[in-house]
């Protein structure tokens, strides 16, 4: 893994990683061959509890992939002989069934055993993200069949309890089996649209971690899945400027995390963000990205995207931020993706970039259905009617944005703009 | 559907309610909050309750009657008062409970309220 920081990585550590890696590459090589989703899953599952304890004591494995197919291998044949035996029971109790045994087909199946297990990842990822799969799952899905991440610790980020988190990946893999969704890359004329999900779906597991920092573990992890699950996409894809598009977007937003507080814990606005906190390391790869992304001349939504937050971390080596270049970025977004965020995010630009009084025109034309519980939206609506001495309408937003706000440190910094204001409740 | 928001608080919690230096960020969270509701028109009802220890609990065994001072269960966290939100399923009443002020704090409880049918 070239993430620059394996002298940092502990046994444990560098067991979880591995383990991971394995994980996916072999439940999508094992579901492409046809073993059933499901007992590739339990089968793998225990494999990798077995491979955590062993390789954290023993250290990683020269083939780990091989150790893990090994280990996983025992467990399905002992499930198909399971099944084999009462099927066996069955028959002799007249209930009949077909020729054949479980164990015969999966070792037929299972007849080649390369050296090196393909990575064939993409398939599955694709399988994630299909059509077919609840949107609001996808993100999860990819989490947990690619990088066999557990329910319990996907839950906390989409809200969910374990229980209510496990019974929709259930429900998603068996939409796959019964759909028989093909783990396989979309032909030329689908894959545009199907890679956009996949991202989409990459960048919701990252999205929703990101909106509650403070150095929670459970959140970090999250964010570094996600741009791990970037990391493979690009590897698999090495001809497509999107996937570099979104992986640069992720990291220059992670690049930032340890900024985004102080050292008390309190809330710090972009622009006032001590650069020096910033992870050079991670700006570095995220630039390199975008321009490996740039020279396919195929311009896309993450593309702009990670454009416009490489120029927010120019304000590391400038000194300033280039507002009218934000600002053309979001008009290219707008004008083809115009998303609630973009909107809201162009307003922003403009009111740095231009005035208070364009952003107010931008920020009027938004209809308010989109933006009823859309926080940034109100954040906004406060700073420029502040800036335009509205205060009636100015606090009005901030009280908006405060009563929508989940994380608390936020909280308490909308609530001392609210009484830097003047406002306060008697 | 109907679903009440619990709000949960512990002693220092309610304590902000009349201290000076906390009291204006504890009202105005609450107060925000309340109206994020009404104004994404989710809202439907709600109150505020006075902090545990002015509570009182009323027993009835064996034909004895026991009053007592104080809440029905000893614990840690009371409740401070509820919203009432009408929302399309858990997953928006998830999402509204976790803006509430108390949900970083001592916690929110979400509970389906029961639709009664109107009386004749």
């Amino acid at each position: 893994m070239n993430d620059g920081s394996m002298s940092e990585i502990t046994p444990h550590a560098a067991a979880d990683r591995a383990a991971r890696e394995s994980y996916g590459r072999l439940l999508a090589y094992l579901a492409r061959r046809g073993v059933d989703f499901a007992a590739a899953e339990d089968a793998l599952g225990e494999a990798f509890v077995l491979a955590l304890q062993t390789w954290e004591r023993d250290g990683v494995p020269a083939n780990p992939d091989a150790w893990l197919l090994t280990a996983a291998r025992r467990r399905l044949i002992d499930a198909a002989r399971q099944a084999d035996a009462q099927r066996r029971l069955a028959e002799r109790l007249g209930a009949g069934g077909a020729p054949g045994t479980a164990e015969g087909e999966l070792t037929e199946r299972l007849i080649d055993e390369p050296g090196v297990i393909p990575d064939e990842r993409l398939g599955l990822m694709f399988a994630c993200a299909h059509p077919a799969i609840d949107a609001g799952v996808r993100s999860a899905l990819m989490l947990h069949a690619v990088l066999g991440m557990e329910a319990a610790q996907i839950a906390p980020a989409f809200l969910l309890s374990a229980s209510a988190m496990s019974q929709r990946l259930v429900r998603a893999k068996a939409k796959i089996r019964e759909a028989r969704i093909e783990l396989e890359v979309p032909g030329a004329g689908q894959l545009a649209e199907r890679l956009d999900d996949v991202l989409e779906a990459i960048y919701g597991g990252f999205g929703t971690a990101w909106e509650h920092p403070g150095g929670e573990p459970t959140w970090l992890e999250l964010n570094e899945q996600a741009i791990h699950l970037g990391r493979v996409l690009v590897k698999l894809m090495p001809r497509e400027p999107e996937p570099l598009g979104l992986l640069a977007l992720m990291l220059h937003c992670h690049a930032r995390r340890d900024a985004r507080r102080d050292r008390e814990n309190r809330y710090i606005p972009l622009d006032q963000q001590e650069t020096a906190r910033w992870d050079l390391a991670l700006i570095k790869e995220a630039e390199e990205s975008l321009r490996a992304a740039f020279s396919f001349g195929l311009i896309g939504r993450f593309q702009i995207e990670g454009a416009i937050q490489s120029a927010h971390a120019s304000r590391a080596f400038t000194g300033r931020t280039d507002w009218a270049a934000i600002v053309t970025l979001y008009n290219e977004l707008v004008a083809r993706w115009p998303t609630v965020g973009a909107l809201v995010g162009r307003a922003a630009a403009v009111s740095f970039a231009d005035s208070p009084a364009a952003a107010a025109a931008l920020i009027e034309l938004i209809p308010l259905d989109r933006v009823n519980t859309y926080q940034p939206y109100w954040a906004l609506c406060a700073h420029v009617y502040r800036e335009l001495n509205n205060l009636p309408r100015a606090t009005a937003a901030l009280r908006r944005a405060l009563g929508l706000t989940t994380d608390p440190t936020t909280r308490d910094f909308l609530q001392s703009r609210l009484s830097t204001a003047g406002e306060s409740f008697e | 559907m109907k679903y009440a928001v619990l709000v949960l608080e512990s002693q220092a919690d309610f304590a902000e309610r009349t201290d000076p230096a906390r009291l204006g960020a504890y009202w105005g969270a609450y107060s925000a909050y309340g109206q994020a509701l009404g104004q994404a028109g989710v809202a439907a009802g709600g109150n505020c309750l006075h902090p545990s220890a002015t509570a009182t609990t009323v027993r009835i065994r064996d034909g004895k009657r026991t009053v007592q001072d104080g809440p029905f269960a000893d614990t840690k966290e009371q409740i401070g008062g509820l919203f009432v939100i009408d929302v399309p399923n858990l997953d928006a009443a998830i999402e509204w409970a976790a803006r509430c002020p108390s949900a970083s704090r001592a916690g929110v409880e979400i509970r389906p309220i029961v639709e009664m049918p109107t009386q004749k």
